[in-house]
């Protein structure tokens, strides 16, 4: 009963883009298969025309010997194939029942029958081995709720075959850990797992065997994850030998530049207080909720801090908001690019010229359209922005290019302290490496900067200090030579 | 071969980015050639003067619906200055103070929706509903519900007199259009509008003061839309207490046909001339054609589905 999903020379063509070139793979019973590779790999891809919701351009996919060939999503629902994508696609104003249940209401006559559906509801949370009422608003339950929420849809279709696109991408550890365990038992029950990310960590921990897409084209199949390690991955992934990805050198420190001094506001449960030196780099660990990006957000100006002092340079500064935190040389990168970075429908160069622009104005009032250009151009070339040009909308960007031009934009004002919420997330490996660079660089100019970070590996491969956050206050301070995996967890998980 | 590939390419550059201005174009020369007396300069002239009110405040709402909010409030406005402007000039007999509070009217409505969609966190829909609804009462009570005639001979200059033959409200228009245009394009305030209306989050913590805009952009609407009924009351040579209903439709009609985005972050004065031009060409040509005035409306709602039916066709395809 091997190769129970036969992926045999799928191929989509997009108008100009090769997205899959003739790819080949199989994925087993009771098995977790991975599937790993850069942006725009052709992962994302291979999971629509699964779901049905491409239509392939060539090849087939041969389920248990039988090709199949999806003309709807349906079709591919209807075939025992779930495909749980990153964006959730739940009602938030709709119970947990409802919306577990949603399109498959038991009724009469039109009318719903509420008992049995409270009933199925809680059979299905049982699987899921959560605890919260089939009674409650979607709304009120966390991220990672939510994801179970629409793992339990996808089961309730009763799946054979199971694809995961970037769960944990917004999960906490915990989260993260409870999702395994269930995936785990998926693979127990005899399900076909396929399991995208990023996060070759995940990978190994969860995976039996991995494919690796690079630009569309299947690269490698690795059938046991024993004959496989972490750089191997990379170097297939990326194409090319990146030895050490965090590529971290020591560098100089000056005095000591920012200073936050009793800081307290919305999200935080005491008074924070830490020190940047100049060109140093501090990284912020602790689970999701720990009260980190809240932090940035205070310090920031985005929401008004109740108490507490900031301090640029032995001068003490007031950001009441992030206009004036700019104006007083302090940035922030949001974590959710999409909706707190990036002006979607607008092109590249207003993106990056958006704060900056006020300072190069014709008669104080008129644009100066032409080094506005220059400027974008500058920066398109100097952090090797991939896009056609500098008129483009940011929304065809990569996310590793968008977080490029948001850096872009805060490169050409006068900014002292840079304050990085997930810098890297969601950006795949290449792009990563390039972030990385550019927040060296900045330290060497003498730029204090401060980063959050949820994965562990980057946060001791970058920061030169690592602060650890926890229930809304920080709890430690590590060098970058003392800090351990085990260290740094052990003060972020909560004690009970 | 060449050619035919690079005028093809021509074709789709010109029809991803000027669509609007294409069909315009289109319409203009096929209705030139069909339709009789529709090419002349009187007809032009009051093709033009027809749109001049819609025209006017589309300038402003371009703003408005281009940061993502809408305006409603702008008929009860333009009837609301209307009448203001005619009480003041008849009881005070200055022209120019008339003309100041008409225009100030207008700006203190702009004002409120701006304080409540900024200041108070408001729906920018609901509260120019409320606001269009109390400024049409106050018009009717400052007017006692009937048309109040204007006294003063001179206010009529504004609005009916020609310069090198083309009425000063066509004038008007158009040094309006040219102004809006720049401050679009060329202004960190036209710029930081479309980046509210593109993202507000992201325009907040990009540094702009979104609150302060979106009072300027309400206020202004509110000056636009003041001014634009002193001209009609001029014209009109009296306040009607009945003006402009439904003109916020009209406007918000002629921003969409010229490409102005609903969700906000997408404007270009370009397409609002042209949405607004379009629909002055309809009635103009209903007129000429003497169709009857219910059949008007069922056509001008048609062509507006039809328009942005190829807009978003457009949009699918890039």
């Amino acid at each position: 009963m091997s190769d129970y999903l036969q992926f045999k020379k799928i191929s989509k063509n997009f108008p100009g883009v090769k997205a899959l070139d003739s790819v080949s793979f199989t994925v087993e019973k009771n098995s977790i298969h991975g599937l790993v590779g850069e942006n725009g790999a052709g992962k994302s891809t291979l999971l629509h025309i699964l779901s049905g919701a491409y239509k392939s351009s060539g090849g087939e996919i041969i389920i248990n010997d039988n090709k199949k060939d999806f003309i709807s999503t349906r079709d591919s629902l209807d075939s025992g194939i779930a495909v749980i994508y990153q964006e959730l696609n739940l009602v938030p104003e709709m119970t947990v029942a409802e919306n577990l249940l949603i399109g498959q209401f038991p009724q009469k006559n039109g009318f719903i029958k509420q008992d049995k559906l409270m009933e199925k509801a809680r059979e299905q949370i049982n699987i899921l081995m959560e605890d919260f009422n089939p009674d409650t608003k979607v709304k009120n339950l966390s991220i990672g709720q939510r994801q179970m929420i629409e793992i339990g849809k996808a089961l309730l279709h009763n799946a054979d075959i199971i694809a995961f696109d970037e769960p944990t991408s917004s999960l906490s550890e915990k989260e993260i850990k409870h999702l395994f365990k269930i995936i785990k038992n998926l693979k127990k029950q005899g399900k076909a797992i396929i399991y995208v990310s990023h996060r070759l960590e995940e990978i190994f921990k969860l995976c039996d065997s991995c494919t690796v897409f690079r630009d569309g084209k299947h690269i490698e199949t690795f059938k046991n994850m024993n004959e496989v390690t972490d750089d191997i991955l990379v170097k297939k992934m990326v194409g090319r030998e990146i030895k050490d990805i965090y590529g971290y050198e020591p560098r100089p420190k000056g005095k000591t530049f920012f200073q936050v001094k009793n800081i307290y506001g919305s999200g935080l449960s005491k008074k924070v207080s830490f020190k940047i030196k100049k060109g140093e780099v501090v990284g912020f660990f602790g689970l999701v909720g720990a009260g980190r990006s809240e932090l940035f957000k205070l310090i920031y100006g985005d929401v008004e801090a109740q108490a507490g002092e900031l301090k640029v340079n032995d001068e003490v500064i007031h950001n009441s908001s992030p206009r004036e935190a700019i104006k007083n040389g302090i940035c922030l990168l949001p974590e959710e690019r999409k909706d707190e970075g990036i002006i979607g429908v607008r092109s590249v160069s207003e993106n990056i010229n958006i704060s900056s622009r006020r300072h190069m104005l014709k008669a104080n009032f008129f644009l100066n359209k032409n080094k506005e250009r220059k400027t974008a151009l500058k920066f398109i070339d100097d952090l090797d922005i991939k896009t056609p040009s500098t008129t483009q909308l940011i929304k065809y960007l990569s996310g590793g290019n968008q977080q490029k031009v948001i850096l872009s934009r805060w490169l050409s004002e006068n900014i002292e302290v840079f304050l990085m919420d997930e810098p890297t997330k969601g950006i795949d490996v290449g792009a990563k490496y390039e972030i990385y660079k550019i927040i060296y660089q900045l330290a060497e100019k003498g730029k204090a900067i401060a980063f959050v970070s949820s994965e562990l590996p980057e946060v001791m491969g970058v920061a030169d200090r690592i602060i650890v956050m926890r229930n809304g206050g920080i709890v430690g301070s590590l060098n970058r030579e003392e800090a351990t995996e085990e260290k740094l967890l052990s003060m972020a998980l909560p004690t009970s | 071969m060449d050619n035919k590939k690079n005028a093809k390419m021509t074709f789709k550059y010109l029809y991803d980015h000027y669509s609007m201005i294409m069909i315009f174009a289109v319409m203009f020369i096929v209705l030139s050639i069909f339709v009789p007396y529709f090419l002349t300069m009187r007809n032009m002239i009051g093709l033009v003067l027809s749109v001049v009110t819609i025209g006017l405040i589309a300038n402003t709402m371009m703003f408005a619906l281009g940061s993502g909010d809408f305006d409603l409030s702008v008929g009860s406005t333009v009837a609301f200055s209307g009448v203001m402007v005619a009480v003041i000039v008849n009881s005070t007999g200055n022209v120019w103070l008339g003309i100041i509070a008409g225009i100030l009217a207008g700006g203190l409505v702009g004002l409120i929706n701006g304080f409540s969609v900024a200041v108070l966190g408001l729906n920018a829909l609901i509260t120019t509903l409320a606001t269009q609804m109390i400024f049409r009462g106050m018009t009717f009570i400052l007017s006692g519900g009937r048309a109040v005639g204007i006294r003063e001979a001179a206010f009529f200059k504004l609005g009916n007199s020609r310069f090198l033959d083309i009425p000063a409200p066509v004038w008007i228009l158009i040094i309006s259009f040219i102004i809006f245009g720049v401050l679009l394009n060329n202004t960190v305030f036209g710029k930081n509008v479309l980046a509210i209306g593109g993202n507000t989050s992201a325009a907040r913590l990009a540094g702009i003061n979104v609150n302060f805009n979106k009072i300027t952009i309400f206020t202004l609407q509110g000056f636009m839309a003041g001014f634009a009924g002193v001209i009609l009351a001029s014209r009109m040579t009296s306040g009607q207490p009945n003006a402009a209903q439904g003109l916020e439709l009209d406007v918000i009609a002629a921003c969409v046909l010229g490409g102005v985005s609903l969700a906000g972050g997408i404007a270009t004065i370009s397409g609002v001339i042209v949405g607004v031009l379009i629909m002055g060409m309809i009635s103009n040509v209903l007129n000429l054609l003497n169709v009857a005035t219910f059949y008007q409306y069922v056509v001008r709602g048609l062509v507006l589905l039809i328009a942005i039916y190829l807009d978003k066709l457009k949009q699918h395809s890039s």
